[in-house]
């Protein structure tokens, strides 16, 4: 690679939000990485939303995440499309949090020879200019 | 109830052409319809159920009946899965025969991938994962590659043994009139070929092509007074694999549960099958829907493949001698449909001569659409000789 993965500033898309999901984008917007939680069965639910797919409750709640985790998997795109087009190459990445789920995200300031799956991480937020901050992850400090 | 014999393949067609400009995409429906119920010998008049995926054109399944003129419709399935669609739509007509709603259904995919762009649909920007999946800019190759990173990581799988398999349907597609790649490849050229999404290579991704293919699935009734040889349909399973909560596992794929229904339902067992069409969107998905099915232990699919055990006539697991995804054809972006109509040309004898499985009895056919780990539907059907 002539240019190491992640390091160019990468866009930020806005994600489309509804009232369901609105809670979840503020806090990006403010440097935080929220969870949801069943009140019912105590679950981490992830993707945030208003049931809870293990026990089928209505009853959940925001709590904030640690912001921390590890690789679960990651990919080099040389092709990447749309508003990533000129971006090449993107690590898109599954990280696994250290509360539990598995959500996707984009690797940043890592080399090639850096990623690796198991990689510890921590939360960064990129401003979409839309009231929204997308959550990626850097290598963790220490 | 059991569908096991109770519906027959009489028809099968696929478009021979790999790019089609002037044409439209209701009009290509229109042809293979056409092809497959000519292989059947019948007609359109005689259709009684039709399905079909979001390939087609317009409202449901109602925009193609109504272009094509289907006045006799009582039964109409639009089930999308993605790619496996079709294999879940053969599946679904069998059991609707079976239960007497129809007698003859048609099942048409059509599309013009390379020569129109792709119609746009709202409807997965709509999905409630969107958001939290879409900003991060996941190409349905880079998902692959995702999940083929995991299985490295976990069972020590290379990208020289998923070459393997791009090797094998490159060298069964040299036999294919109508293949788009027909030139055999080797290891090596797999893994010089760009890089397109770390650790897939574009040898390692499937072709994109203009087309379409279709199918007649028949009450026996029907297929014991029609001229050509049919094929029984055996078993079928269908299984959704979920992100569940966050529990991603990029491993593995529906088809272990998809493939235990199948095989179950049709009463045979991975020895009795003779010849596989394998779902080959990417080599990726080759060799976890093998181990998935149970052809080998799970995490030994690198070293399955790496041996010419897929090559036919003579190997362990033939697959795929049309060329499969991989070298002939992925009409729509969607494979379904062409590996459930090169099980049948296998059954009936009618495969290109060199690939011909001797004797083929059992064939499996297996579909996967959606994300391959992630969030996908797979569907396998189990399809025997009509004497068999």
């Amino acid at each position: 690679m002539s240019e190491q993965a992640g390091e160019r500033p990468l866009p930020a898309p806005a994600p489309a939000v509804n009232p369901e999901t609105a809670e979840f984008w503020a806090a990006t917007a403010a440097g935080r990485l929220l969870l949801k939680r069943c009140l019912n069965c105590g679950s981490v639910i992830w993707y945030p939303r208003a049931i809870c797919p293990e026990c089928s409750s209505l009853d959940t709640e925001w709590f904030a995440a640690s912001g921390r985790g590890r690789v679960y998997s990651y990919t080099i795109n040389y092709r990447p499309e749309g508003a990533y087009q000129d971006c090449a190459p993107l690590v898109l990445a599954y990280v696994e949090l250290d509360e539990g789920p598995r959500m996707m995200t984009n690797i940043v300031g890592a080399g090639e020879a850096d990623l690796a799956v198991g990689l510890p991480v921590e939360v960064e937020f990129h401003d979409t200019g839309e009231g929204s901050a997308l959550p990626r992850f850097r290598p963790a400090a220490s | 109830m059991t569908i096991r014999g109770k519906a027959h393949i009489a028809g099968a067609y696929e478009h021979p052409d790999r790019k089609i400009p002037g044409k439209s995409i209701a009009q290509v429906h229109a042809e293979v319809a056409l092809g497959a119920l000519a292989d059947a010998g019948l007609s359109l008049s005689d259709v009684d159920a039709y399905f079909c995926a979001s390939d087609a054109p317009g409202f449901g399944p109602i925009s193609m009946a109504d272009y094509l003129g289907l006045r006799r419709l009582r039964y109409v399935d639009s089930t999308e899965t993605g790619g496996s669609s079709y294999l879940v739509h053969v599946g679904h007509a069998a059991a609707a025969i079976a239960a007497g709603k129809c007698r003859v259904a048609l099942i048409t995919l059509a599309g013009l991938p390379r020569s129109q762009r792709m119609p746009r649909t709202s409807a997965s920007a709509l999905a409630p994962e969107a958001a939290f999946e879409q900003p991060f800019g996941p190409t349905t190759v880079s998902m692959y590659a995702l999940a083929a990173r995991r299985h490295m990581y976990e069972y020590g799988t290379t990208s020289a043994q998923l070459a393997a398999i791009k090797v094998a349907a490159s060298r069964h597609a040299q036999h294919n009139p109508n293949a788009m790649l027909r030139t055999p490849v080797t290891v090596e050229e797999v893994l010089e070929s760009p890089m397109i999404s770390d650790p897939l290579h574009r040898l390692d991704c499937c072709v994109i092509s203009d087309g379409g293919g279709a199918l007649v699935v028949v009450a026996p009734e029907v297929a014991r007074d029609l001229p050509r040889q049919t094929v029984k349909v055996l078993g079928h399973g269908e299984s959704p694999k979920l992100a569940d909560n966050g529990r991603i596992d990029l491993t593995y794929t529906g088809a272990v549960w998809s493939g235990p229904r199948a095989f179950e339902e049709a009463g045979v067992s991975t020895g009795d099958v003779d010849y596989v069409s394998i779902y080959d969107s990417f080599t990726i998905t080759v060799l976890q829907t093998i181990e998935d099915l149970g052809f080998c232990e799970k995490g030994k699919g690198g070293a399955f493949v790496a041996d010419g055990c897929l090559e036919a006539p003579h190997g362990r697991l033939p697959f795929n001698t049309d060329g499969g995804g991989l070298c002939n054809n992925h009409p729509v972006n969607r494979g379904g449909m062409t590996k459930v109509i090169e099980a049948v040309r296998q059954l009936r004898g009618e495969a290109n001569g060199p690939v011909q499985v001797p004797d083929c009895e059992i064939a499996l056919a297996h579909g996967n659409g959606g994300s391959l780990g992630t969030r996908s539907a797979a569907a396998t059907l189990i399809l025997g000789r009509e004497d068999a």
